[in-house]
């Protein structure tokens, strides 16, 4: 097992699976799989928070969602629909639905019913409310419920590659069918790479979105 | 559905049980060794950020590199279920030290100078106060590593070791539905028990809880 | 409340304790290691169908002698399982003798070496120490090169030759193995001068690679010769000229330290009875109609009088 897999300059060129390329496709998984989720689950999760109705799915969505193995709903998705990009970002979509729902609720919750108060004491319309001053004051916690989110999706976009898809999955998959501990060394290396560095861009932009009052 | 249930009953108990160990012997070690590491990140308060970065970088290691790696690292055979077990508790420390390290942080400082004022020494009054009034953050930590433990087993299905993932891959290479939906079903359903055993356990080791409406 | 934590500590040991009392993978037995300490042989597969029905016919076999048999199947490509087999995790396996060759011997297979006993001579030459095989069989499996039958008719491809002129315009897709095997990318080009379009990493002549091949996501596809799959959508195999895919005879392969005359003579019974015919029949048991690998071993095993 060495580096020699990740340092040799032929995989960083831009032919088809170089490293680069990889990279590429792996994030393109996470950023389409984040959307589409945050679509889908950000107006559940307000939705409870604001109402309060349906609490307990919006607190056991968290651990519901995060029993479903990935690997099993993957190649049941191909099973069913066939190879291609579907199946990958439905089972990766299941995957950061719970953490982000979950927040958006929390964050509604974490708010002082005081405040939403003083808003409608101010003559706020509920759209008012919800948009000046729940949203923001619930962004800390929405927020950091989406970077967990976004963690587990950059580590676990690497089964894609189990069922003929691209992203850095491709460098343990092959790497582990050649009996190459090389490339496979480089995969989780670049895996855990990409998943710092998109943490600490969404730790930046945390800091650049949410009102400094909140902080 | 059914004629595959019983033809295969065999192989989906041992899928099952090899499942169950090799999801839940991760979660006690685990949460043995996150304990004393938790516990550093609070006596030390320097330590606490490194050891959140570490953790988290721990934790996105993608498992089948850890899988793999493991019999290079160890020296264990490369179909052992040991590098599965090994590989879980390092997620479940991961997760679990800074669960830790922040429940012990959120005890009030007030409750933790009184037990000193009223003489408790450090070791007394971490197993006596700190803890047991950091146990539900703790254990809610332990609900997720342990629900996300039984989800990654499967993964080892993809280096011949994966419990019940031995299901999705047999179903997988022959484009058959039965074996996947049987796995996946199973998973979920452990998951659901273990969850609900350990909020179970929680609310008769921590009673005072209970009055707060809303569990951690 | 601390006898409390203490007794739901103590619960949660003995439950675990109790669940894996009749199967603790935590022994020494586990994952291997039984070929040293116990009579029992762990049989091991590779990752498709076929490998894994020869396994469990090779293990009904034995267990039909009274032998101790430990399953350990579908554990991945022949590089991932030769390991587990030189490091003691499995005892014995179903091979296919050219494959193996090509495998072992340092820059693929010899030339000219192409029939069954040819292969199964410099086969042995190059075993690695402590493995054996026993006798092999007259049923071949053997990679092909495949595409649908509107390929072939668009391009006129008979045989690998054919794809010359047209393999940059067109997709392969095989197991991700291939693009370091001699018996892949490399004696494509080598022996046939092919160099396609891409590589399209999928199984080994799985599922993933016909269902790629029926929805033309790629044109030529690595299938064994017993797959259904090929009779089911009237694929079109192409010719091999010049050999590139050996011999392909089954073949049990066994650590030395578990072959005894037992388990010699119950593998061999097995091998004299197995044809391509009677292995592709078999085979289509579980891959068309989905009947479980264990009953087909057992019907296989039981119709020719090894059970």
């Amino acid at each position: 097992m060495n580096l020699n897999y990740l340092f040799d300059p032929a995989h960083w060129n831009l032919e088809d699976g170089s490293i680069p390329l990889l990279i590429l496709s792996h994030l393109w998984y996470v950023v389409l799989a984040l959307i589409i989720g945050t679509i889908i689950a950000l107006p559940i999760g307000l939705y409870i928070g604001h109402t309060g109705r349906g609490s307990f799915l919006a607190i056991n969505a968290g651990n519901a969602g995060r029993s479903l193995p990935t690997l099993g709903l993957l190649m049941l998705m191909v099973t069913l629909l066939g190879l291609g990009l579907t199946p990958v970002l439905i089972a990766l979509t299941v995957l950061v639905i719970p953490p982000i729902l979950t927040s958006a609720y929390a964050g509604m919750r974490s708010l002082d019913p005081r405040v939403v108060d003083a808003a409608r004491g101010m003559g706020m319309r509920p759209w008012q409310v919800l948009t000046k001053v729940e949203l923001p004051m619930a962004l800390p916690v929405l927020i950091s419920g989406f970077r967990s989110a976004a963690l587990q999706v950059v580590a676990t976009a690497t089964v894609a590659a189990a069922v003929g898809l691209n992203g850095l999955g491709r460098l343990l998959i092959d790497g582990l069918a050649v009996n190459d501990y090389s490339r496979v060394l480089a995969g989780a290396i670049v895996v855990a790479v990409l998943a710092v560095l998109l943490d600490l861009v969404l730790a930046l932009a945390q800091r650049w979105i949410v009102s400094p009052g909140l902080r | 559905m059914s004629s595959y249930l019983s033809n295969n009953w065999d192989t989906i108990l041992t899928a099952l049980r090899q499942h169950i160990w090799l999801a839940l012997v991760p979660v006690v070690l685990g949460f043995v060794i996150a304990l004393p590491i938790g516990y550093l990140g609070v006596r030390f308060p320097r330590l606490y950020h490194p050891l959140v970065n570490v953790c988290g970088v721990l934790y996105s290691i993608p498992s089948l590199a850890l899988f793999v790696f493991l019999p290079v690292l160890l020296g264990t055979k490369i179909l052992s279920p040991l590098n599965i077990v090994v590989a879980l508790t390092i997620y479940t420390v991961a997760l679990l030290s800074r669960t830790v390290a922040d429940g012990l942080r959120s005890v009030d400082p007030l409750v933790v100078e009184s037990a000193t004022a009223m003489g408790y020494r450090r070791l007394r009054r971490l197993v006596d106060v700190q803890l047991p009034v950091a146990l539900p953050v703790i254990l809610a930590g332990l609900r997720v590593a342990t629900v996300a433990n039984i989800s990654l087993v499967s993964v080892g299905a993809l280096i011949g070791v994966g419990g019940l993932g031995q299901l999705f891959t047999r179903g997988f290479q022959l484009f058959y539905l039965e074996p996947i939906i049987v796995g996946i079903v199973l998973s979920v359903a452990l998951a659901g028990i273990a969850d609900l055993t350990i909020v179970l356990i929680q609310r008769w080791i921590t009673p005072w809880t209970r009055f707060q409406g809303r569990t951690a | 409340m601390r006898t409390r934590i203490a007794v739901a500590g103590l619960a949660v040991l003995f439950s675990l304790a109790a669940c894996g009392a009749n199967d603790d993978p935590l022994s020494k037995d586990a994952g291997g290691g039984s070929s040293t300490s116990s009579s029992t042989v762990t049989i091991g597969s590779a990752n498709f169908a076929e490998s894994e029905l020869l396994a469990e016919i090779y293990a009904q076999a034995l267990e039909a002698k009274k032998v101790q048999v430990k399953r350990q199947f579908n554990i991945g490509a022949r590089e991932l399982y030769l390991k587990a087999l030189q490091d003691g995790s499995i005892d014995l396996l179903p091979e296919y003798n050219g494959a193996l060759l090509s495998a072992l011997a340092k820059g693929g297979a010899p030339q000219g070496v192409t029939t069954p006993d040819q292969v199964l001579a410099e086969l042995k030459k190059v075993l690695p120490s402590g493995t054996e095989v026993l006798e092999q069989s007259a049923a071949e499996d053997k990679d092909t090169l495949t595409v649908t039958s509107d390929t072939a008719t668009k391009y006129n491809l008979k045989t690998i030759d054919d794809l010359k002129p047209v393999a940059n315009q067109l997709t392969i897709g095989a197991g991700p193995e291939w693009q370091e095997r001699y018996q892949g990318l490399k004696g494509l080009k080598e022996l046939y001068g092919l160099q396609f379009k891409t590589f399209k990493p999928l199984d080994a002549g799985g599922p993933l690679t016909v269902n790629a091949l029926v929805k033309n996501q790629i044109q030529v596809g690595n299938i064994f010769s017993t797959d259904s799959s090929i009779a089911t959508n009237k694929f079109v195999v192409l010719d091999d000229p010049k050999n590139l895919y050996l011999a392909e005879n089954i073949i049990p392969l066994i650590r030395s330290t578990s072959n005894n005359p037992t388990v010699s003579g119950a593998l061999n019974a097995v091998s004299a009875k197995l044809t391509t015919e009677n292995l592709t029949t078999y085979l289509a048991k579980v891959q068309v109609d989905k009947q479980d690998t264990a009953a087909v071993a057992k019907a296989f095993l039981s119709e020719n009088g090894l059970s």
